[in-house]
């Protein structure tokens, strides 16, 4: 078998990983994730804790599993939330044009001009840090990518001639954006849908890592990494499990939306 | 030690296959010879395996494809077992290609005369004067007016006919015993490929270049050829001189093909009295373009006031060379580019913007694209796609739709199990099956076939177009056939006009038209395309090149 044959399953074995441990942590941990415990802290991995504990004796595992189910939730609504717009003006950006597009545009490259993590950190401070600030800012953040690319592909999809026909039997421009642009490009959407959920997994630890993401004590990987940061000589695996966590995460995603990208862009299609 | 003989290039039982898939041949048996300086033509459709057996020949067929037999052996050395570094000194230098786009073949990014530089850099030690001689030499040759000032230009600043000239140009430079082209002129109007390829054979009769020439249009290259390959389905199924093939022709396959070369349909007559289905009144159409931000809109007219009737019953035929506004004038009177001027009237009531007479005008006129394949929906099934264009006839019961979807179906020759499948399922002639149904499915007063058959093959060409015709007579739609290939037109059309310009320069019944046009253009027009004739056991030309050229004759 071919290296990229493997790769996918590499990608889909880590992303099931850390699909279970969120569905995991959804009804079970081995502890209270927020209990305190002064006696136990900073304890190094072993039997009673397979991760060890943190600064205030709370288990490792326990707040990981918890983390992850944060993760998968954050990420997962952001992602939904800047499709769904984006879809939603992308396609009317490229299928009308004229005024509608422009404006579109307009407000796309102003946010496109700043870095998304810059974007997200101003809108955080404005909406404050909170779950939902949270995906409303990083959703935000990644709506203009959305946009940009559907409004390319509606674009040349409104050229075509099987539009046209559809033009020609009288249909209004409602049923011609609904039934035959949206469905012809939902390929490149499936594909940086796939690539975009590992890139805001990553800002979104980014924003807890600075502080502004979901707030303490509701654990996520990007705060307890950030957490762990004093105590790193004295208990690396505080930043160890939680920065694992992370990269295998991202790995597997990636890895995986490199096969999805394969699968739906007919160009790399039996390369 | 290989025999020495006089044949410029022998190819000898050629076998072309996939290199995973042994099972499979591309190409079968394929053995030829040609002589230096012989004009050889290799005719097949689509899939025949002529685009890979030309490549062969310089060893640039593509990666998938491999030699899995035989030889070709070129001045007495085998191509096939030629080392890479020998093959590429030989490419270019003894043997050259012409492309079909030469859009592609050229590099965007480098001007002219540095691509034409090149191939004298690699394979001579010309200096840069005398490179420069040969250069310019060459592009008069080609007939580039003001070579020197054009050395310069970019690719994108030539015509299409101007590019494959320079690509000819390229190619002839090193003066090479062979020149393979591969379907040079398809991308090229009737008059511009008629100028193309008699500039392509006097320059290399006048190198003693070879040249085979590639190409599914058959008369065309009967036209230019002496001798003739017809391949089908990877072999070589008949060859022989281009006369004698044509006007008794041996194979079942050159038979059909020359079989389904259009004739002239029978005369029919229409009375003038009634109002006509559609009639245009001064149509005109604007391009607008705003070249900056505050810059004046620049306007082009596309179209200069178009007056048209169209009968009922009645197909008139649009024929014109690509920028004659003739597609232009489709889309507009379909209603897919705004009129900047003049009326379109629908039984004779002017149609406004979104008033009760135009839906019912949007309904009655349908259109069949060139294209079969972007005509339709890749994600709708044929049953999806068909009853959408019913999505208006409200006074259809469901029973009665699916009703009138199976019959569509069957009327254009395919049957209930096509209903479930998606259009790539289909070849391209049921494609535009499926286009055809879908236009009139809904008994539309009105199609325009918009070079609804150019994209076909020949055999396939002729069964749609017959199709159509039986459509037309059966459902007595009017219809406007846009095309740029006369001889279509011939079988079909009650009505020719023609357009040059953005306006209409010649219009009459069709064998007024055919017989005796007006136009010194319609009758450049017709001379350029090349026509069989048909006689008892094959077909003659109308006419072979260098030999009584009726427009040339008659110019004198």
């Amino acid at each position: 078998m071919s290296i990229h044959g493997t790769n996918r399953y590499l990608g889909g074995f880590l992303i099931g990983c850390f699909l279970i441990a969120a569905l995991v942590g959804l009804f079970w941990t081995p502890y209270d994730p927020l209990a305190i415990s002064l006696g136990g802290k900073l304890l190094p991995p072993g039997g009673q804790h397979w991760l060890g504990t943190d600064e205030y004796g709370r288990d490792v595992l326990s707040r990981l599993l918890l983390g992850a189910r944060s993760s998968v939730s954050i990420s997962l609504l952001t992602v939904t939330f800047a499709v769904f717009f984006g879809l939603i003006l992308g396609t009317l950006s490229g299928y009308a044009r004229g005024w509608i597009d422009r404006v579109i545009m307009l407000l796309t490259d102003t946010l496109l001009a700043f870095p998304s993590i810059l974007l997200a950190l101003a809108l955080l401070s404005i909406l404050g840090a909170n779950m939902f600030g949270v995906i409303l800012a990083l959703g935000l953040a990644y709506l203009p990518t959305v946009i940009r690319v559907v409004r390319g592909a509606v674009m040349s999809l409104r050229e075509r001639e099987f539009i046209e026909a559809s033009r020609l039997m009288g249909h209004p421009a409602f049923y011609i954006m609904r039934c035959h642009i949206v469905p012809n490009c939902l390929a490149p959407i499936i594909v940086i849908a796939t690539s975009m959920f590992g890139s805001v997994l990553l800002t979104e630890s980014a924003l807890s890592f600075l502080g502004l993401g979901v707030p303490p004590p509701a654990p996520t990987w990007g705060n307890m990494l950030a957490s762990a940061r004093p105590y790193m000589d004295r208990a690396a695996w505080l930043g160890v499990f939680p920065g694992l966590c992370i990269s295998l995460t991202l790995l597997g995603i990636n890895l995986f939306g490199d096969y999805v990208r394969d699968r739906f862009d007919p160009r790399m299609r039996g390369l | 030690m290989t025999k020495m003989t006089d044949m410029l290039l022998e190819v000898k039982d050629l076998e072309l296959g996939l290199v995973h898939d042994e099972s499979n041949l591309i190409v079968r048996q394929a053995s030829f010879d040609l002589r230096p300086g012989e004009v050889l033509g290799l005719v097949g459709e689509s899939g025949s395996g002529k685009t890979m057996l030309g490549r062969s020949i310089i060893g640039l067929q593509p990666g998938a494809i491999t030699p899995r037999g035989g030889d070709i052996v070129f001045r007495g050395r085998s191509i096939l077992k030629m080392s890479a570094r020998n093959l590429r000194r030989l490419r270019g230098s003894e043997i050259g290609m012409v492309f079909q786009e030469p859009m592609t073949s050229l590099n965007p990014s480098m001007t002219i005369g540095r691509q034409l530089e090149e191939p004298l850099r690699q394979h001579t030690r010309l200096d840069t004067a005398r490179r420069r001689a040969r250069i310019l030499d060459i592009m008069e040759r080609v007939g580039i007016p003001e070579p020197g000032d054009r050395l310069d230009d970019y690719p994108h600043e030539f015509s299409g006919g101007m590019r494959q000239r320079i690509m000819l140009a390229s190619a002839m430079l090193l003066k090479p015993a062979l020149l393979i082209a591969d379907e040079p002129t398809t991308a090229l109007d009737a008059l511009v490929q008629r100028d193309v390829l008699e500039l392509m054979i006097e320059l290399t009769r006048q190198e003693g270049t070879a040249l085979i020439l590639i190409s599914h249009d058959l008369p065309m290259i009967a036209r230019y050829c002496e001798r003739l390959l017809v391949m089908r389905d990877g072999e070589i199924v008949e060859s022989g001189r281009a006369d004698d093939l044509l006007a008794a022709p041996q194979h079942d396959y050159t038979r059909r093909l020359l079989q389904a070369m259009p004739e002239r349909g029978p005369v029919r007559s229409f009375d003038d009295s009634t109002t006509p289905v559609v009639e245009l009144r001064g149509l005109e159409v604007e391009y607008r373009s705003r070249t900056g931000f505050l810059a004046r809109t620049s306007r082009k007219k596309a179209l200069h006031g178009i007056d048209l009737r169209i009968r009922r019953g009645e197909v008139v035929a649009l024929v014109g060379a690509s920028g004659s506004g003739k597609t232009t004038l489709g889309r507009a009177v379909a209603g897919l580019i705004p009129a900047s001027g003049g009326d379109i009237l629908f039984r004779g009531l002017p149609i406004g913007k979104h008033d009760a007479n135009w839906m019912d005008y949007r309904l009655n006129c349908q259109m069949i694209f060139q294209d079969p394949f972007g005509s339709l929906d890749p994600r709708f099934t044929i049953r999806r796609l068909l009853a959408e264009a019913l999505y208006y006839q409200r006074n259809l019961d469901s029973a009665e739709r699916d009703d009138r979807i199976r019959a569509a179906v069957r009327e254009v020759g395919l049957e209930d199990a096509h209903l479930d499948r998606l259009p790539h399922e289909l070849s391209g002639g049921q494609r535009q099956r499926i286009a055809i149904a879908r236009a009139v499915i809904g008994r539309p007063d009105f199609v325009i076939a918009d070079e609804a058959v150019s994209a076909l093959d020949v055999t396939v060409r002729a069964q749609i177009l017959e199709l159509l015709s039986e459509l037309q007579r059966q459902h007595g739609f009017s219809c406007l056939f846009i095309t740029h290939d006369l001889s279509v037109v011939e079988q079909l059309a009650d009505r020719v006009v023609v357009m040059r310009d953005g306006a209409i320069i010649e219009e009459g019944p069709r064998d007024t038209v055919f017989d005796r046009p007006q136009s010194g253009y319609t009758r450049a027009l017709l001379a350029a395309i090349p026509k069989l004739e048909r006689t008892a056991t094959g077909a003659v030309l109308n006419w072979r090149f260098g030999a009584n050229d009726p427009l040339r004759e008659g110019a004198q």
